[in-house]
């Protein structure tokens, strides 16, 4: 589905955020990037579709090679990549509803989209996406209202809005609480199963990377140093990718995170949050 | 004591640390001060007589002289037709302006043009402006309303650009991630955060656009500077303190409506 091959990205200002990435995703799964700061996490996704372009490398996408497209090609390329932000990055003066169907904006015309005048279609899937986020009735709200966690919803949904063929997700619970954190990480991991959408995911807490992801791989100085499935995140593997520390706190099992008695009520929690 | 080892008194550092670079700075103050003073040379026996002139003048300023209040109607009127018609051009002109001048949305050479528009155009004050177009296109309000439309876009523009750079990228870096084209950019991700400081700027920019557009008529573009001006020159002091008045007003009801206006918007 996606293979990357030796992909390097060097800034002009000298610094080599990726030395040579070489990755394949052949099902659909969810990897979760690890790495310290500076590690090459964001670049890497962001090489993938181009926002940052990379210095050397090749990406392809469904038999699609991503780096030897034209502006246009990559614009229709962009498309089948969903992307979701630490910061969310909704544009915030805009309604929830507009943010969602801000993810088929490149499927319609200008003026469609300035007087948002959306096929009927995008209508419907966005109302149903909003439900599926827990987002059911803030259609109308402005972006600027939202808590943390309802803002990252909506970014969830914007990004599946594309229909997409892969997620690129760059740190999504980085800005919330733990809890919430926690709760968005599972409905990521759900509805990106239950469309059969692989994901990308950079994200720093490895605890939580590895509860909710069906592969790691960890980053270090530009190159991958570790690829496996959760549980063979050992301390070897961590001192590899972080350099030495004492792990033992960090690796937990799989799945003595699977708790959290809230599942039923994921909304309330946030909610009076921000 | 025990603290007796320590410093008991303290001064902070001096701004300038070299003593001889500090008076000479200081030194050098005061000898340009006195030779820019000299060069006004102040002719004090002129000085007295344009103290019993000025008496003179207000003295038949008063009471102002209101009768022609039709001349002084077509000139307000005028005047804030000129403002109202340069404020909604320049409003339109500086959205092409101010995007090709935010560096973070344009190629360099874009960027670099539409930067030399907007430094050109600020360069020149709008009494330099309004003479150039009264000598190509004559007396009258075209060469007050074109002198107020180069102001107005280039100052709402240049504020539009600052804005655009200053903008958090995210936005743009979230629709553009969408696979939008550049319009659409401008239209989901730039437009919407813009908007409203934009309205706030021109909204000011019309409330600057009434007061400059009593000065551009005092070189003959047009509105209640012209008439001013023409009654400075035929002696009419008396008419002179009503169309002053007036201007003040003006100004005033302008600045009050911009205000309002503007704390509405956000």
């Amino acid at each position: 589905m996606l293979s990357i091959t030796e992909l390097a990205k060097k800034y002009p200002t000298g610094t080599r955020a990726l030395e040579s990435v070489t990755l394949r995703i052949d099902e659909p799964q969810i990897v979760a990037i690890i790495g310290s700061s500076g590690a090459g996490k964001s670049t890497l996704i962001r090489c993938i579709n181009r926002l940052v372009e990379p210095t050397s490398g090749r990406v392809v996408l469904n038999d699609l090679d991503v780096t030897a497209l034209s502006r246009r090609d990559l614009r229709k390329a962009r498309r089948r990549m969903g992307m979701i932000f630490q910061e969310y990055n909704l544009v915030e003066r805009l309604t929830v509803m507009e943010n969602a169907l801000s993810g088929r904006l490149g499927y319609v015309s200008f003026w469609q989209a300035y007087r948002r005048k959306y096929p009927p279609d995008d209508i419907s899937a966005a109302y149903e996406l909003l439900e599926r986020v827990g987002l059911k009735g803030y259609e109308d709200t402005r972006a600027d209202a939202l808590s943390g966690g309802q803002r990252q919803r909506v970014g969830i949904a914007r990004a599946l809005m594309q229909r997409p063929d892969l997620l690129l997700v760059d740190e999504p619970t980085a800005s919330l609480d733990p809890k919430t954190a926690r709760q968005i990480m599972r409905l990521l991991v759900e509805l990106a199963h239950e469309r059969g959408t692989p994901a990308l995911v950079n994200i720093h807490d490895v605890a939580l990377a590895q509860n909710h992801s069906d592969r790691i791989v960890g980053l270090s100085g530009g190159v991958v140093v570790f690829d496996g499935p959760p549980r063979d995140l050992t301390h070897q593997a961590l001192t590899d990718i972080y350099g030495e520390e004492d792990w033992s706190s960090t690796i937990r099992k799989s799945d003595d995170d699977e708790d959290e008695e809230d599942r039923p009520r994921r909304l309330e929690g946030e909610s009076a949050a921000g | 004591m025990t603290s007796s080892a320590y410093p008991t008194s303290w001064r902070p550092p001096k701004l300038i640390p070299n003593p001889l670079t500090r008076y000479g700075l200081l030194l050098a103050g005061v000898v340009y001060l006195a030779w820019s003073l000299n060069a006004l040379d102040i002719d004090w026996h002129r000085v007295e007589q344009g103290i019993a002139r000025a008496g003179n003048m207000f003295a038949r300023m008063v009471p102002p002289d209101f009768s022609r209040w039709q001349l002084l109607g077509r000139g307000v009127l005028e005047s804030v037709q000129m403002a109202f018609a340069a404020s909604f051009i320049g409003m339109i002109v500086a959205i092409p302006l101010g995007v090709c001048a935010a560096r973070n949305l344009v190629p360099t050479p874009v960027y670099l043009v539409a930067r030399a528009v907007l430094v050109v155009s600020r360069t020149f004050h709008e009494v330099i402006i309004a003479i150039f177009f009264v000598k190509i296109f004559g007396f009258g309000p075209l060469a007050g309303v074109l002198t107020l439309v180069v102001a107005s876009m280039s100052f709402i523009g240049k504020m539009l650009a600052e804005d655009i750079e200053n903008m958090r990228p995210g936005q743009l870096e979230a629709i553009r991630a969408t696979g939008a084209s550049f319009p659409k950019m401008l239209l989901y991700a730039v437009q919407p955060q813009m908007l409203p400081r934009y309205l706030g700027v021109s909204i000011y920019r019309l409330d600057a656009n009434i007061r400059h557009s009593t000065v551009v008529g005092i070189v003959g573009a047009g509105g209640i500077g012209q008439t001013l001006a023409a009654s400075f020159s035929r002696y009419d002091y008396d008419f002179s303190l009503a169309i002053l008045l007036t201007i003040m007003s003006l100004v005033f009801v302008g600045e009050f409506f911009s205000n309002w206006v503007r704390a509405r918007l956000r």
